[in-house]
């Protein structure tokens, strides 16, 4: 008698549908003819004056030139007309629709419907009534609606009810033919071309000036990459960047050194050194919680022991150590220093402790850490970190002669003060991008998933689980406290407050939690890009203010809803969270015997 | 070893010779995964020591494995989402050096042990026959395979003294003859087997010789022609079964494998 346990699936498709056809019943050139119709009326559109009143952010009173909101409405026209002339199979487009769906079709529609009403709302909302409309806002409004009805128009096999057909409509499917093997310099000129893009899309991103922007913005992007997507193009670039991992790591590493060139103004070159600074913090929780699986809720310490120390010993006259003044090199060594003996201290007494006991330890030890830089004062405490003022003035770092406080002229750009900050976090996030592959993939890596996926199997297979886990937190501490250097410098002055568990604003231990789980756990680019986005949101919704943590809360809610493994899945963790036709998998959670399989007649 | 009042194994007196295999049986409950957990560390015994090769292990598990004791597991304990081939690279774990550093710096004594590494796990995935399958996932395994591959996993940390817990639960009789054949292969590289199993048959094939635990203690051990004669067993297996009791199955079971083994 052997144990069999029958897939968990209901019999396949109970109602094949023979006929199929769309959700609005339109004939299927029709359908096509309103996308492309559509779409390129939706881009036109954006050309007209869409307010009479410059008071709406971002200049819509211009005929015959798109300002603001209205070029995100453009570029969905655009990428919509794009996709409906590859639904033509027109030569030369095909390759946006290798699996010839509906999804990206639909998707796209609706992006150029979602950020064109949301700014005809917020022009009515804003402005005070439809009266502010002008008769583009009008032909504007029409023009997005008709691409999302082509759409929906389009044949569709019908599910059960309506809302598994809506779901058909998006869903991405589940074979997409393999693409023709492409030659190794085009796959490198398109890398190029990505990274390019993402530069340009990134550096837009940051320069938008107000929140209704950076809400059209962010709807169109996700609109598109979800188009991209289910269009199965993600996947295609992705196999492409396997072949050419160095390549892309050297392209990805030139486009962040080019941003500051995009830049006119060193306040959005501040925002991208604190989102590389955040980024790189997240990457090393990222190893913690990501490789070790140990939940690590009190990791903003490190950063804070890393800037405390360069803080201290940066000459700054508030420094209790005023005249010491380490060159950069030293105070980095002295910060990561720091911060791997605080981890240790913390990590030697806590990694014996398994599951949730660590994360509510180390968020204790993290508190603690603020705690005690707030009450060393002199009055409370020793006379170290300045107490609650913390320690200001500190000054520019000078790097063989190379001041980062002043502004200097590189072939007609000028890279300001937190340009050059900038340039020498992309280093710092070099660094630790290196080390984080280079230990992920290694003997050591592969103990700390072990130990990961099953504590006691790994214990068994030689394991010694305390030293790794203990490796583990170390590193990601001292990555951490080396970013913490950076930072110290870059804000002038360290206070106690920004170490803390929770707060409205980055960096703090939750946020970074958030940006790897959201980003994408395990992975390099998923919690600098989570870390992206939890930067830029508080920062550019500012109306949202302390209702901006309840935001969040819904947001994560409703991301590991859909989609648990994160915005860029792990290999792993995408077949673990979606796995269909599992093969039985015994439970792996006790050791104790549960009446096993017998044998009985075998 | 006591759990709270529950004594689940007690003076347990055990001897394994290398190029032997050894079978462990006992209705269920009887405490054999216990002594297995004792063995390797995992539980540290109340009373007691475990020595292998004449010095006394620590109940350390790592420290158990790198002296050359491994195992594997009742219910099957992969690195389920790691690579077939990442696991027996787990395995290599003791028998590797590279630290943090290495790791790092990349020189050319890692790349040289990576490789290393690399060329032994696949040959025992060979041996197994898993080659083929190195990049899938341990968790999208078919279960025999999964069987297969934590014995592969256990190999690769290069034991004197390999235990297997239950290596032929819930499988076919076809799997279960390839599981023979596997162990003797084991056997045959000059590892000592201490096997637990309720397939009598499987048992008094492959075994050398069998011990019976019975309620903690060990009531007979001897080759399987004294253990299937012994009364004892007959009486512990049949036993005065009480309304609901799990060995009852088993016990009725063994007991008819006995019948037609004899
Ligand atoms: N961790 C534990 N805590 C308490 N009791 C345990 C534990 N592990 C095993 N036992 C008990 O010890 C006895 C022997 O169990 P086990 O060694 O699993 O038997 P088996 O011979 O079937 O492998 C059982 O009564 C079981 O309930
Ligand atoms: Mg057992």
């Amino acid at each position: 008698m052997t144990e069999t346990k029958s897939p968990a699936t209901p019999p396949a498709d109970a109602t094949p549908t023979t006929a199929t056809r769309g959700l609005i019943g339109l004939p299927l050139p029709a359908a096509r003819a309103l996308l492309l119709l559509g779409g390129i009326a939706t881009a036109a559109s954006a050309f007209l004056a869409w307010t009479w009143t410059s008071d709406f952010p971002g200049d819509l009173t211009v005929y015959g030139y798109p300002g603001g909101l209205q070029w995100l409405t453009f570029v969905a026209g655009v990428l919509t007309a794009l996709f409906a002339l590859a639904s033509y199979g027109v030569r030369g487009l095909r390759w946006l629709l290798p699996a010839r769906n509906n999804a990206p079709l639909v998707l796209t529609a609706l992006g150029g419907f979602g950020v064109t009403w949301f700014t005809a709302i917020e022009i009515a909302a804003k402005l005070g009534g439809l009266a502010n409309w002008e008769p583009g806002t009008y032909i504007a409004v029409v023009a997005s609606l008709i691409p999302v009805i082509g759409a929906f128009a389009l044949p569709q096999e019908a599910g059960e009810s309506t809302k598994e057909t809506l779901k058909a409509y998006i869903a991405k499917p589940e074979a997409i033919p393999a693409p023709q093997p492409i030659a190794p310099w085009i796959q490198r000129l398109i890398i190029t071309i990505v990274a390019a893009l993402g530069l340009g899309v990134f550096a837009y991103g940051i320069d938008t000036q107000y929140g209704e922007i950076f809400i059209g913005f962010l709807i169109v992007l996700v609109f598109a990459v979800w188009a991209l997507h289910t269009a199965g193009l993600l996947d295609r670039f992705s196999a492409m960047v396997a072949d050419n991992r160095s390549f892309t790591l050297a392209m990805g590493f030139l486009a962040a050194i080019a941003f500051p060139l995009t830049q006119t103004d060193d306040h959005y070159a501040n925002i991208g050194v604190n989102i590389l600074i955040f980024g790189t913090v997240a990457l090393g929780l990222n190893i913690v919680v990501g490789l070790a699986g140990l939940l690590d809720l009190g990791y903003v310490a490190f950063l804070g022991v890393g800037a405390y120390t360069a803080a201290l010993v940066s000459g700054s006259e508030f420094s209790r150590f005023s005249g010491v003044q380490f060159p950069f090199w030293a105070a980095a060594l002295a910060g990561a220093a720091a911060s791997l003996i605080f981890g240790v201290l913390i990590g030697a007494p806590t990694l014996r402790l398994r599951g949730d006991y660590l994360a509510i330890v180390t968020l204790g030890f993290g508190e603690i850490f603020r705690l005690a830089v707030n009450n060393m004062d002199g009055v409370s405490g020793p006379d170290i970190t300045n107490g609650p003022n913390g320690i200001p003035s500190i000054p520019d770092l000078k790097l063989f002669g190379f001041n980062f406080g002043e502004a200097h002229d590189l072939g007609g750009f000028t890279i300001g003060r937190f340009a050059n900050y900038y340039l020498l976090m992309v280093l710092v996030m070099a660094l630790v991008v290196t080390v984080y592959r280079r230990a992920a993939d290694s003997r050591i890596g592969r103990s700390w998933i072990a130990i990961r996926e099953d504590e006691t199997a790994a214990t068994a297979m030689g394991i010694n689980g305390f030293r790794v886990k203990l490796i583990a937190f170390a590193l990601g501490a001292s990555l951490a406290g080396l970013a913490g250097t950076v930072s110290a410098h870059v804000t002038y002055n360290v206070v106690p407050n920004p170490y803390q568990f929770a707060g409205a604003a980055p960096p703090n231990s939750a946020f970074l939690l958030a940006a790897v789980v959201l980003g994408g756990m395990g992975t390099v680019s998923g919690p600098i890009l989570g870390a992206a986005l939890l930067y830029l949101l508080p920062e550019k919704l500012v109306f949202l203010q302390d209702k901006s943590l309840l935001a969040f809360g819904i947001a994560l809610i409703l991301l590991m809803r859909f989609r648990p493994e994160g915005i860029i899945a792990n290999r792993r963790r995408q077949l673990e969270f979606h796995e269909t036709g599992q093969l039985d998998v015994p439970e792996t959670t006790t050791l104790s015997d549960e009446p096993a399989v017998t044998k009985a007649g075998a | 070893m006591r759990f709270g009042g529950l004594t689940a194994v007690r003076s347990v007196d055990f001897t394994v010779n290398s190029g032997e295999i050894v079978g462990l049986i006992g209705p269920n409950g009887a405490g054999k995964t216990t002594f297995f957990n004792c063995l390797t560390g995992l539980y540290v015994p109340t009373e007691g020591t475990v020595s292998y090769q004449g010095t006394v292990l620590p109940p350390k598990p790592h420290l158990v494995t790198k002296a050359g004791i491994a195992r594997t597991f009742q219910n099957i304990r992969l690195f389920a989402n790691m690579t077939v081939l990442e696991n027996v690279l787990v395995g290599r774990h003791t028998r590797t050096r590279e630290g943090l550093w290495s790791a790092l710096l990349r020189g050319p004594g890692f790349k040289k042990a990576e490789k290393a590494s690399e060329a032994r796990a696949m040959e025992l995935l060979e041996f197994i026959g898993l080659a083929h399958k190195r990049d899938h996932l341990a968790r999208n395994l078919p279960y025999g395979e999964q069987r297969k591959l934590e014995i592969a996993r256990a190999l690769a940390s290069e034991p004197g003294l390999l235990l297997l817990d239950e290596p032929t639960a819930g499988m076919n009789p076809q799997e279960t003859r390839a599981t023979e054949e596997l162990v003797f292969a084991i056997r045959d590289m000059g590892i000592a087997v201490l096997v637990i199993e309720h397939d009598m048959r499987f048992i008094f094939n492959l075994c050398d010789r069998v011990a019976v635990l019975v309620q903690g203690e060990k009531l007979v051990e001897g080759t399987s022609e004294v253990v299937q004669a012994d009364d004892r067993v007959i009486a512990a297996y049949l036993g005065e079964p009480f309304e609901g009791d799990p060995a009852q199955n088993e016990a009725k079971a063994a007991g008819t494998t006995k019948g037609e083994a004899q």
